[in-house]
């Protein structure tokens, strides 16, 4: 089953094509990664997707229904969530606070249920937090709950992101550099995270810069490059084809030794 | 935890208590009665600001000018019109819910510094309105005479004791109301927005809509204060509604702290004592008050509820951690005694990145790894 259909999108700033014409199917249950060299318009498209940029052209379908005009917080609601590239958590608060808040969009008690204290969010505040520490435990941070977000190793940290995305119980994540700032060893571990995620229901769509970890983990690999589509297969068509090695291994390889 | 092991709970109960009991030493001193139910009225709009500014993050300088808008619906309905004062408060209080959230369907399409000045331009507005339009308001003369609320005789409310519960009452409904909004999906919800507008956008809050009802939710609270201003004081001029009574409650706010339960309530009172101790230097109050502020931003900038709070939370946060790291440290004997203490020393190291390999392989990092 197809979850997310994007068809022909297109993002213009000013005279710059961001993403022109890309279309990509993203399959329920598969792990589906973007690459591309920086400035490839790969964060563009997470952002029309997730509905923070309106695109310019193309359309874009969520489980058949179009999201393409969408605002951020229709798209969540509809099952949708995403981390960003740098890890953003909320510095001031513990990591359970921080889950919590992906609960917000579906908690549906307003200031009358809270001030009233009644049995509808009573219930949903009980129903929150066990979902919170489901994420959290989901995702082997549990035993830092009552740390402040900013006092934990990055690692915890961009684990809490993907607890705090995963609270608000989305079937399709958006994953921006998931393992970016962590170190070699523990991108194994990170990426079996990453790999547990369709087994919960939860497709995947995701950029990365770790080759490596790229190509144990996608199942589909989409290659961008000046916002166009250069290369779409599986890791070992992607490997071999010789546009993608001159656009985007080459140069990276060179960039990071 | 058990609610009433909560210091911040004990501390707030314990500052309304003492308020509560205030008319105990002052019933027979009229003045004092009427300064503290002034400044309690002061409060109330103050616990609407610590909505919009405290909980959401956005400085609302337009308080000044709902507090107003309360005082003269009072005022001007109660006296031009002829309304019982019940009547003219709950048409004010609505008129400045209305008035509020119409201001915020505009005000909230801009961000930070430019909300401020926006905010800032509606409350000057409201205030040449008030100032300006004679046949109505009366401009200069202010309004005379605002009627007491009605007891229905039961109570007279002309004594200054009743009228000080009454505000009080209200003052205390404002009270639970911060401490509700706060501990739930509600305040979460604003609390997201104050820290990362784009990450609560990303999280799925609607962050315009919330900030929406924050604004028009602060704009009641400002009117109710006003609105029991002009019953208290019985003559309301211009000044109420001035940009100076919206730096008083920010001033208020400021001292007692931001986003706190019991913070408006402190500054409040507090500021309000230092007014009346410095009264006989007019403007120059302000040359003591002002440094006085300064230093509370650099040394508290989360006030006196703020800066007391903080050592609450850190106590319970080195509990909770070890509590929740209790299971692995049994394992893990070198961590159990130390890992409470130096728990922010500790972290700060890893999270430079500068010890960042003792993150998830060796369980829990204890200090004398990561050294």
């Amino acid at each position: 089953m197809t979850m997310l259909e994007i068809r022909d999108l297109g993002k213009r700033f000013g005279g710059l094509d961001a993403v022109k014409d890309v279309s990509l199917d993203v399959e329920a249950g598969q792990i589906t990664a973007v690459i591309g060299p920086n400035g490839a318009g790969k964060s563009t498209l997470f952002n029309l997707v997730h509905g923070f940029y309106r695109p310019t052209a193309g359309t874009i379908s969520f489980k058949g229904e179009d999201i393409t005009h969408s605002s951020p917080h229709r798209t969540v609601a509809g099952g949708i969530a995403r981390t960003f590239q740098t890890t953003n958590l909320f510095d001031d608060s513990t990591l359970l606070e921080n889950v919590l808040a992906g609960r917000i969009v579906r908690s549906k008690s307003n200031v009358f249920d809270a001030v009233f204290h009644t049995p509808r969010h009573r219930r949903e505040s009980s129903i929150n937090e066990d979902k919170a520490m489901e994420a959290l435990e989901f995702c082997g941070v549990a035993e830092y709950r009552h740390d402040l977000a900013s006092n934990v190793p990055q690692e915890v940290q961009k684990r809490t992101a993907v607890a705090m995305a995963l609270a608000t119980e989305p079937e399709l994540l958006l994953l921006d550099e998931p393992a970016g700032g962590i170190p070699e060893e523990e991108t194994v571990d990170f990426g079996n995270l990453i790999r547990s995620l369709p087994q919960r229901g939860v497709s995947v769509l995701l950029v990365e810069h770790k080759m490596t970890m790229i190509m144990g983990l996608a199942d589909t690999i989409l290659v961008l490059d000046h916002g166009q589509k250069l290369a779409l297969g599986a890791p070992a068509e992607i490997q071999s084809n010789p546009d993608v090695i001159r656009a985007y291994l080459g140069s990276t390889a060179q960039e990071e030794n | 935890m058990n609610p009433m092991k909560n210091p911040r709970i004990i501390g707030t109960i314990a500052v309304i208590i003492l308020l509560g009991l205030t008319p105990l030493a002052f019933a027979q001193e009229n003045y004092a009665m009427r300064v503290i139910t002034v400044g309690m009225c002061a409060a109330i709009a103050v616990y609407g600001l610590n909505i919009i500014l405290g909980f959401t993050g956005q400085l609302n300088l337009a308080q000044g000018g709902f507090f107003g808008i309360g005082a003269y619906g009072v005022g001007l309905l109660t006296t031009d019109y002829d309304w019982s004062f019940w009547a003219a408060f709950v048409v004010s209080v609505i008129g400045t819910a209305v008035i509020g959230y119409l201001c915020g369907l505009i005000a909230l399409r801009t961000k930070d510094e430019y909300f401020a000045i926006f905010t800032m331009a509606i409350g000057f507005i409201i205030f040449l309105v008030i100032s300006r339009w004679e046949p109505v308001t009366h401009a200069h003369s202010g309004v005379n005479n605002v009627k007491f609320p009605e007891g229905g005789g039961l109570i007279d409310f002309e004594s200054p004791v009743a009228m000080f519960y009454l505000v009080f009452a209200i003052l205390l409904i404002c009270v639970y109301t911060t401490y509700a909004i706060r501990r739930s999906s509600v305040g979460r919800t604003l609390l997201t927005i104050r820290t990362s507008e784009d990450l609560a956008d990303a999280i799925g809050v609607r962050v315009g809509f919330s900030k929406q009802l924050a604004f028009a939710a602060s704009a009641v609270f400002g009117g109710v204060g006003g609105g029991l201003y002009a019953t208290v004081v019985g003559f309301i001029g211009p000044d109420a509604a001035s940009i100076d009574k919206t730096f008083e409650f920010l001033m208020f706010i400021l001292v007692g702290g931001m986003g706190t339960v019991a913070g408006p309530l402190l500054g409040s009172m507090i500021v309000t004592f230092l007014f009346e101790l410095f009264q006989d230097f007019q403007a120059y109050r302000f040359i003591v008050l002002g440094p006085i502020i300064v230093a509370l931003v650099i040394f508290a900038p989360r006030g006196i509820v703020g800066y007391l709070g903080g050592f609450v939370d850190r106590r319970n946060r080195r509990r909770r951690v070890e509590e929740a790291r209790g299971a692995d440290d049994d394992l893990d004997s070198t961590g159990a005694s130390t890992s409470g203490g130096t728990g922010d020393h500790r972290a700060r190291n890893v999270a430079d990145g500068t010890e960042s390999g003792a993150g998830r392989t060796g369980g829990t990092p204890s200090p004398e790894e990561t050294k």
